[in-house]
């Protein structure tokens, strides 16, 4: 492996990102799927980074998932987006930032679309006012929040209070880095690093002390797919991609997957549950699964928060040996209760994913 | 006749044009960039399909040249004017980097065991980094310039920079290497190895990289590929007759004579096993061995296979300074980036400009058979151009 030579891709997918006034979209299903992540996301820019992000109550599905899916045609999501544009501009902002990886491959492709039909922007245009009266302006600057906070990498790691460093070894950590299908295979000018060797996770890594495992096939998709999953009788194949990765990653022995869509998180930490019921496999150590985080989550670790503030709770691989690793301090008797001290319940124990216990 | 011509590029096209057109009684002018002629094929070891070492058909070429073409080694054009059918070329040294990295010109313009710089021409440069004699006295930083009746463009081709595919890991995975980088093994005369020194049991050979793809901007076929990839496969048997070799191809265009016959032997003699279907990407595992993903077309399923090493048959890519000097003529290159002759029929080696010729690939892709041939053709069309003024 020749690092300069990937540095010299690197060098050619640079993507400016906006420095402050973010417009911020949610993604319709992250909030259920890791419920920490964008609460973390915003507690980082306004706490930390004490930056302008506005949300508006009026903001909707982007649709990119119904698009993706084959049920909303490109004429209605063009909409849509248009409308999320006109919010935008009547709120003020012009930097627009997506949680949602798809919703930023959405918004890329008909921003490009735009570009090379002017005809159709127009059409758009009649169609949004004609629907809702409302007008709008293209974002000056599109960026995904992940490419926010790789913007932002340094000065979390100079805020942080840990590092991705094995507590007992002093060595980095070993981090198998995802980006999703969405973010830059569609568009590799519109990611961090391109779409072959994406650096935006990478970046993040490295600079808060971790190394990263190429393994063969980290190109592979998380097992989510849209169609993989959604259409039911496909949920084989979607195991088969996860199950596919995991096996290639295995033999390097990673300590976490780090992530930037909404699906890959999900299906990568769930289907490692699925695959132990199913197989008897797990692919961690004695036992355990690979910690699976969002990006926000990690940044959140790296600052110091409260693992259970982040949502790590909700992981079905636990959280705990990670923090063992680095030596961030949790508290076991709390991992279960909610905001107001109510104990929620605890999941049932797996047969053969193991629970951590803390020693 | 006392007309002169300057050919621009010093392989077997311009090579070739400038025998040819000594032989027919011209004042000839090669400019060269390089220290020596033979451009790419002074690389290769073995040509295809006869397996004929490329130094005799340089050496051939070479002899044929003879006394009659005066050889400026190390130069660039800089500029060029013409008026009244008279063209001025400006010159002035190219510059080169050498295989430690440093920076030289083709004359060897590096500095001598006395730390005095100095080239091969006997120019001296001083401490200040200005040109000079033998004599002390200042030159004009190597500048000089030619006129010529006529001019023969031969500047050939680059070939594909394969970091562009990035899905193949080129620059990237150690056990990646291009065809041009294998021929120079075997030129060496090495033994083909991964690059941790083992013997390879196994080696993927990827046909159409940098052609026939959308994706990096070039639709053409760069025509040789196909009939080197038969050819490097079979070389491979013949020094490691233990190591399968896989070649993955969109089609095999064995157009020329004796090209399929090779590939039969590839495949009858040699047993070198021919997948039809693109690579779609590859991967390092850890002991650096390859993993292939591609799609074996003719049973219609995903393959994914392992080799220790993969060798990737790049184009042929249209050169910058070719563009450049293209400008200073007016000459406008084709939608390909290859240089447009007056007529692809009847005026093959004649362009817009009256005086200005083409030879060689610097119109496309060719074979060594055909740019011979082409450059011939060219010398021709220069003669009577020049006779009929």
């Amino acid at each position: 492996m020749k690092i300069e030579g990937k540095r010299n891709i690197w060098k050619e997918y640079q993507k400016e990102i906006a420095s402050d006034r973010f417009f911020y979209v949610r993604s319709c299903v992250r909030q259920n799927f890791f419920p920490g992540s964008e609460k973390t996301f915003l507690r980082i820019m306004k706490d930390e980074l004490h930056k302008d992000v506005f949300e508006n109550a009026a903001h909707t599905t982007c649709s990119g998932i119904g698009y993706h899916s084959d049920v909303v045609p490109f004429e209605t999501a063009m909409t849509m987006v248009a409308r999320q544009f006109a919010i935008m501009t009547e709120s003020g902002y012009e930097n627009f930032t997506t949680s949602c990886i798809t919703s930023f491959g959405l918004y890329s492709e008909i921003l490009e679309t735009w570009h090379h039909f002017p005809e159709v922007e127009e059409r758009v245009r009649q169609h949004l006012l004609k629907a809702t009266g409302r007008t709008f302006n293209k974002p000056a600057n599109l960026s995904h929040a992940s490419d926010v906070i790789f913007k932002f990498r340094q000065e979390i790691a100079a805020n942080g209070k840990y590092r991705l460093i094995n507590k007992a070894t002093g060595k980095p950590l070993q981090v198998v880095e995802h980006i999703g299908c969405h973010y830059s295979k569609m568009f590799p000018a519109k990611g961090v690093g391109g779409a072959e060797y994406p650096y935006v996770l990478v970046g993040m890594i490295e600079d808060w002390g971790g190394e990263v495992i190429d393994y063969p096939e980290r190109r592979h998709c998380c097992g989510f797919g849209f169609r993989q999953y959604l259409v039911q009788a496909n949920r084989g194949y979607s195991l088969a991609c996860s199950k596919k990765k995991f096996d290639s990653m295995a033999p390097y022995k990673p300590d976490f997957i780090l992530t930037n869509c909404p699906g890959c998180p999900m299906f990568l930490d769930r289907w490692q549950y699925a695959l132990s019921e199913m197989e008897g496999i797990t692919y961690g150590e004695n036992g355990l699964g690979i910690p699976v985080l969002t990006y926000e989550e990690l940044a959140g670790m790296i600052l110091g928060y409260d693992p259970w503030d982040l949502g790590l709770q909700v992981h079905q691989v636990p959280i705990e040996p990670l923090l063992d690793k680095i030596g961030i301090p949790y508290n076991s008797q709390r991992k279960f209760l909610t905001m107001d001290g109510k104990m929620m319940g605890q999941p049932k124990a797996p047969s053969h994913l193991k629970f951590y216990q803390h020693e | 006749m006392n007309k002169k011509v300057v050919v621009i590029g010093g392989g077997i096209a311009g090579m070739t044009a400038a025998g040819a057109l000594a032989e027919l009684g011209l004042d000839v002018i090669l400019l060269e960039k390089e220290a020596i002629t033979g451009g790419h094929v002074k690389n290769w070891d073995r040509l295809f399909p006869n397996r004929r070492p490329g130094e005799e058909v340089i050496n051939f070429i070479g002899k044929k040249m003879g006394a009659g073409v005066e050889v400026q080694y190390g130069r660039q054009v800089v500029s060029i004017n013409h008026e009244d059918h008279i063209f001025s070329i400006q010159t002035g040294d190219s510059e080169m980097q050498n295989a430690n990295g440093k920076m030289q010109n083709a004359n060897g313009k590096m500095q001598n065991a006395n730390g005095k710089m100095q080239n091969a021409n006997g120019k001296v440069q001083n401490a200040n980094g200005k040109m000079q004699n033998a004599n002390g006295e200042m030159q004009n930083d190597g500048l000089e310039t030619l006129t010529a009746n006529s001019i023969v463009l031969a500047t050939g081709y680059d070939l594909f920079d394969a970091r562009k595919k990035e899905e193949y890991g080129y620059g990237i995975y150690d056990n990646v290497i291009t065809s041009a980088e294998l021929e120079a093994k075997f030129k060496e005369g090495k033994m083909i190895t991964t690059h941790d020194g083992k013997t390879p049991k196994r080696v993927g050979i990827i046909h159409c990289v940098g052609s026939r793809d959308e994706k990096v901007g070039n639709l053409y076929c760069s025509k040789v590929c196909c009939v080197t990839g038969v050819k490097q496969a079979i070389e491979i048997r013949e020094m490691l007759p233990e190591c399968e070799v896989y070649s993955f191809y969109m089609d095999l265009r064995m157009y020329d004579r004796n090209f399929e016959e090779l590939y039969y032997e590839a495949q009858q003699k040699w047993g070198v096993n021919f997948i039809r279907g693109r690579l779609s990407e590859c991967a390092e595992k850890p002991d650096h061995s390859l993993v292939l993903k591609t799609e074996d077309t003719l049973t219609g399923r995903p393959l994914k296979m392992t080799v220790d090493l993969m060798v990737l048959l790049v184009g042929f890519m249209p050169r910058p300074e070719t563009r450049k000097i293209a400008t200073m003529l007016g000459l406008t290159p084709g939608p390909d980036g290859f240089l447009l002759s007056a007529d692809e029929h009847f005026q093959d080696n004649s362009t817009s400009i009256a005086g200005v010729f083409l030879a060689g690939a610097v119109k496309g892709p060719a074979c060594i058979v055909n740019t011979i041939a082409d450059a011939r053709a060219a010398a021709l069309q220069v003669k009577a151009y020049l006779e009929a003024r």
